[in-house]
């Protein structure tokens, strides 16, 4: 049994290390303060590669594996979270599945542009009345001809409109529940699509969430992903592999916060002498950074199960759980440690925790991840 | 055009340890990176390449381990690198090291050939002016430009208080200084791609070198003593105007009898 990550992952980390202190950090209290997208980050991620990690070259992508993208999430949600998530929506949720479901026109015609950023990607499953009970689908998908007719309104989408290229779910027979639900590629620009209202977030304030808007919106039958019918299924597999991706953004956050919890317990003095002296700042850091390490293996296993093509998603929702539960009691407990500055907005950790509590609900809130985790125990 | 860029994989610290008996450097325990002059070595032959085309091949001599350093300069674009690596070449000084480096360089073939001005570890800033010497080429120190004007090479030269533009033929050797570029990130895919890349390991017998030139046996250099130097108190500030911040000095000079 292994625990070390390859010297090629060692190296990644090295890379993406640099890139995430020279390029992300600087920029992360500006986009949370004034919930900006940071959209000049997002190109220079693409001109290193960091958007199509995963695929295949021939696709456009950069030759590497799920661990290799899954570090780069970690890294780069360690000193920003909306970043991280941008990230991961954009390659676990909209260029995996075409990758993984896709015919081969589908993926010639949509993986190049996305794996190479120069198309930005999402994934439009959440409706008003159709979150965590995602079968409750309302938008609607009527077949004519050689296209579908698609109408109704998703909410909640990441990288919302500057995004290029969405996978949204939708009816095609309301009358099969789950099995009458099918998956579509919508390109932005498409008659009668267009971006609804902005959502005002607690966290990962610079990422976009917003509504999407389908009026008699006429998309391709060649855009349909998969078969007619097998949406839910494809939605609830991307899924697993989207969970891992967050998981890594949890992970990421919780690292932050001990890196900053350490920087700052040595430097800030009380009663003369650094917090970092105290015996009940050095229990604290030792309780988070074990918690932390434990959510790592587990996220890091479920990466590693989906290289070697294994099922992996029980194990993908238990570091999904443990990772993003882990982000938020390091975060809280960050903040705990630096006192009343831990409070103000002059210190990245009060940032982190609210970005940490968004883990605990996107793509499965931590109560679908246990369902799914006791579903395989009972089975 | 061919450039060859030699770089040195160090320890990331300015706190190097060194075994007291034997005067060299313990690697164990601290993590290694391409020596920043070197790496902005490499920069600039990447930025040759992106600007005029060139033919880049990153060269080390080390342990086994010094193999990273250059699967990292692969993946940041470098086209073929080769590792110079042998017990017997173990405990080299500059003098040993440059020999080495040369007949590598003879065998490689070469239009320009760049180095780092120093090693952070070492600090002589030796080795590329001796490589120069050993391979009779021209050579210029402490260069922070390189332009390639027709068949030569215009460069800015680094001094305290000035700089040379010179113009040099090539084949030659330039020691370029950290501050002439920011080296480029690596790319996720060169990452994959520099470690399916083969890197061929030199030994003594792949290269045309006097054996008793190589090594610790053929380092003139004896360490005769090393030591982590103290730390010194933390001095006087004064915030006076510089005619009295002088006499000042050429008082305290005089106390110390050193003027």
């Amino acid at each position: 049994m292994d625990f070390q990550v390859r010297r090629e992952h060692r190296l990644l980390i090295q890379m993406y290390r640099a890139f995430a202190q020279n390029e992300v950090r600087p920029l992360a209290k500006e986009v949370d303060e004034q919930e900006r997208f940071p959209l000049e980050t997002v190109r220079k991620m693409a001109r290193f590669g960091f958007m199509g990690i995963p695929f295949p070259k021939e696709y456009g992508g950069q030759g590497g594996d799920n661990l290799a993208y899954i570090l780069a999430v970690e890294e780069i949600s360690k000193v920003c979270g909306t970043t991280g998530v941008i990230l991961s929506a954009h390659t676990s949720l909209c260029a995996a599945p075409i990758f993984e479901f896709g015919s081969e026109a589908q993926k010639q015609a949509y993986l190049p542009a996305l794996a190479k950023g120069e198309k930005l990607g999402a994934f439009a499953l959440t409706e008003p009345n159709a979150g965590t009970d995602a079968a409750g689908q309302q938008c609607t998908a009527e077949l004519q001809g050689d296209h579908y007719l698609l109408n109704g309104t998703k909410i909640f989408i990441t990288n919302a409109q500057f995004a290029d290229i969405y996978l949204v779910f939708a009816m095609t027979d309301k009358a099969k529940g789950t099995r009458g639900i099918s998956a579509f590629i919508v390109e932005k620009g498409m008659a009668g699509f267009r971006i609804g209202k902005k959502e005002e977030k607690m966290g990962i304030r610079g990422s976009a969430t917003c509504e999407l808007i389908f009026e008699n919106v006429n998309v391709p039958v060649a855009n349909l992903l998969g078969r007619e019918g097998g949406g839910f299924g494809l939605a609830m597999k991307t899924l697993d592999g989207g969970r891992i991706g967050i998981a890594a953004q949890a992970l990421g956050l919780a690292q932050g916060a001990i890196d900053e919890t350490l920087a700052y317990s040595k430097e800030r003095k009380q009663f003369g002498k650094s917090i970092a002296s105290f015996q009940n700042s050095q229990f604290q850091l030792a309780d988070m950074q074990t918690r932390t390490d434990a959510a790592r293996l587990l996220v890091y296993r479920a990466a590693a199960l989906k290289d070697a093509k294994q099922p992996y998603s029980v194990e993908a929702a238990m570091a999904k759980l443990f990772a993003s539960e882990t982000a938020m009691d390091v975060t809280t407990k960050a903040v705990q440690l630096h006192g009343g500055y831990g409070y103000t907005r002059e210190y990245p950790v009060e940032r982190m925790m609210r970005d940490a509590k968004i883990t605990e609900i996107y793509e499965g809130t931590s109560e679908v991840q246990r369902m799914v985790i006791s579903a395989h125990l009972l089975r | 055009m061919n450039i060859v860029v030699c770089i040195k994989q160090v320890p990331d610290t300015t706190e190097v340890r060194i075994d007291p008996a034997t005067g060299t450097l313990i690697r164990e325990g601290v993590p290694s990176i391409i020596n920043p002059d070197d790496k902005a070595g490499l920069e600039a032959a990447l930025a040759l390449k992106g600007a005029v085309g060139a033919t880049v091949t990153a060269l080390s001599m080390g342990p086994p381990q010094a193999e990273i350093a250059l699967r990292e300069a692969l993946a940041m674009g470098a086209d073929h690198a080769v590792l110079i690596s042998d017990k017997r070449f173990g405990g080299a000084d500059t003098w040993a090291t440059s020999i080495t480096l040369a007949s590598a360089l003879r065998r490689l073939g070469f239009d320009l050939i760049l180095c780092g001005r120093q090693a952070i570890d070492g600090d002589t800033a030796q080795v590329g002016p001796q490589i120069a010497e050993h391979l009779g080429i021209p050579q210029v120190s402490y260069v922070s430009e390189i332009q390639k004007v027709g068949d030569r090479l215009q460069v800015k030269r680094m001094f305290e208080n000035g700089y040379q533009r010179l113009s040099v033929p090539m084949p030659c050797l330039l020691t370029v200084l950290k501050e002439m570029n920011a080296p480029r990130y690596m790319n996720v895919g060169g990452v994959f791609d520099a470690f399916r890349a083969e890197i061929p390991v030199w030994t003594v017998d792949d290269l045309d070198v006097d054996r008793a030139q190589i090594g610790l046996k053929g380092s003139p250099t004896r360490v005769k003593k090393s030591y982590t130097k103290g730390t010194k108190s933390a001095g006087k500030v004064y915030e006076v105007e510089p005619q009295e911040g002088a006499r000042i000095i050429v008082e305290h000079l005089r106390e110390k009898f050193i003027i």
